[in-house]
């Protein structure tokens, strides 16, 4: 345990050196030593403003986040089960999972207005595809074996969903949670800079206005040890608990 | 108890297309008729791959692309051994019997199978720590436990080593005594069908057809390696092309 927590502690370590060396070496407002990033960072928290935006991109990371999930999934059962379906729809999804971020948040606030809808909508438009693909690909691993098991001991739809079909889709939601993650909270803050008055992407906008690269870097570190701690304590432990019936 | 049901197996041609999406067939059944009496005891002997697998499916409903009719007098509560003894990975033993039973079951019978297949300390145990005869012995627990009218096996002892095999054989001799159902046993191996059945059903290698219908009346308990000798050697003089099969 302390062996395999060492290594990538002392890589971070390194990592910090190095930008201190740079920043010393540098010696420029446009790169900040560790220690100032820290004290800003510190600031930011004690005075209220960081965790009020954090909260509020959190906020919409996880509605958005919750229904693209869930969406995909339906969708991505149903192309998964039916052949016709899936055919009729593979193109629209394949130009779906083309289409660059930028542009479909850009045409959700031109649309919608720059609301709150139109910001959660963008997110989840840029995740479904991602979503209905990786589950389409669980659904036609279903193992067929079981599901004959299934009918003919006469489980019935909710039986067969919950303990023959939900199991072997987890790891799928699994994938398509943690991929989604970390592709949403990317998207996120564009989405916050491009029409939001609040939030993480609001916030390094402003910064990137008055060139505060300490003020970037502070937010920025932020945002990845939250995102970092949503996978450790949700995440991975999830992951753990339906896995425990293998050797 | 329950109602015990016969089966009328009348099957015209039963396809299997080559490939998914190409439209060339090969007939794995045709004209194939047999009649099972409630609850009696068949085996059916035949070549691997010569279809018996798929003539269960059709039985147990799964499979229903064919021409032909299979009756049964009732509407039957079905138990299936598979040949693979497909229990949830993700389920304890016990949680795999308890998902295949019926809402009006009978817990003390369940406690009862898993006793005398010697199964009741694996109970809580994940499929994945029971050998392969634990699993299929699970298999049979869950087949049994819903007491059921028509009771489908496909091969449910290959790949057992002989002596464990020959337990489960009078297990399930015992548990079809115990309870009466009607039995389609799959099987190619003669011994074991000569040991087990009240009739044997030979069946020719793709197309599956009706090659000879044998009964065997010599009492269960009198069936030893000498019965099983005089029963080749009758098949050999009878029936000389059907020992080239097994």
């Amino acid at each position: 345990m302390t062996r395999s927590l060492l290594t990538p502690l002392l890589s971070i370590l390194a990592l910090l050196a190095l930008w201190q060396a740079v920043a010393v070496t540098a010696n420029s407002a446009l790169l900040p030593p560790p220690g100032m990033v820290f004290d800003l960072l510190g600031q930011e928290i004690l005075s209220g403003r960081l965790p009020h935006h954090l909260g509020i991109t959190l906020a919409r990371l996880g509605l958005s986040f919750t229904i693209a999930l869930l969406l995909g999934t339906v969708i991505g059962i149903a192309l998964g089960r039916h052949a016709r379906v899936d055919r009729f729809f593979d193109s629209w999804l394949v130009i779906a999972l083309n289409i660059p971020a930028l542009v479909t948040i850009i045409l959700c606030y031109v649309w919608f207005g720059l609301v709150e809808a139109a910001a959660i909508t963008a997110v989840v438009l840029n995740k479904l595809p991602n979503v209905v693909v990786t589950l389409r690909e669980g659904t036609r691993h279903l193992n067929r074996d079981l599901l004959e098991m299934a009918e003919v001991f006469g489980f019935g739809r909710i039986k067969t969903l919950r303990h023959v079909i939900w199991p072997q889709l987890f790891p799928f939601v699994i994938t398509a949670a943690r991929t989604g993650l970390a592709l949403i909270w990317k998207i996120i803050l564009v989405v916050e800079l491009l029409g939001r008055s609040d939030g993480m992407g609001y916030q390094l906008h402003l910064f990137f206005q008055m060139f505060d690269v300490a003020g970037i870097l502070a937010y920025s570190m932020a945002f990845i040890l939250v995102v970092q701690i949503i996978e450790w304590v949700l995440l991975r432990p999830l992951d753990r608990q339906a896995q425990r019936w293998r050797r | 108890m329950a109602p015990v049901t016969h089966l009328d197996i009348d099957i015209i041609r039963k396809d299997y297309r080559r490939v998914d999406s190409s439209p060339a067939t090969t007939p794995v059944i045709e004209n194939l008729g047999i009649s099972v009496a409630s609850g009696e005891f068949v085996c059916l002997v035949g070549a691997s791959g010569c279809g018996k697998t798929t003539l269960l499916n059709l039985v147990a409903g799964l499979d229903q692309d064919y021409t032909g009719t299979i009756r049964c007098g009732i509407k039957p509560r079905l138990g299936y051994v598979f040949q693979n003894p497909r229990l949830l990975p993700w389920r304890t033993v016990q949680e795999n019997i308890e998902l295949a039973l019926p809402p009006d079951h009978d817990p003390g019978y369940v406690d009862h199978l898993f006793e005398i297949v010697g199964l009741k300390e694996a109970r809580a145990l994940y499929p994945e720590r029971l050998s392969v005869g634990m699993s299929r012995r699970a298999a049979l627990v869950r087949a049994f436990a819903v007491n059921p009218d028509l009771l489908l096996m496909d091969e449910p002892l290959v790949s057992l080593d002989p002596p464990t095999a020959r337990r489960i054989r009078e297990l399930i001799i015992r548990l079809w005594k115990e309870r009466p159902h009607t039995v389609l046993f799959v099987t190619h191996d003669l011994a074991e069908a000569v040991e087990l059945a009240d009739r044997l059903v030979f069946l020719s290698s793709s197309p599956a057809r009706l090659l000879a219908d044998i009964p065997i009346e010599t009492p269960r308990e009198q069936r030893n390696a000498d019965h099983l000798e005089k029963f080749r050697q009758k098949l050999r003089d009878s029936h000389p092309e059907l020992l080239a099969l097994m």
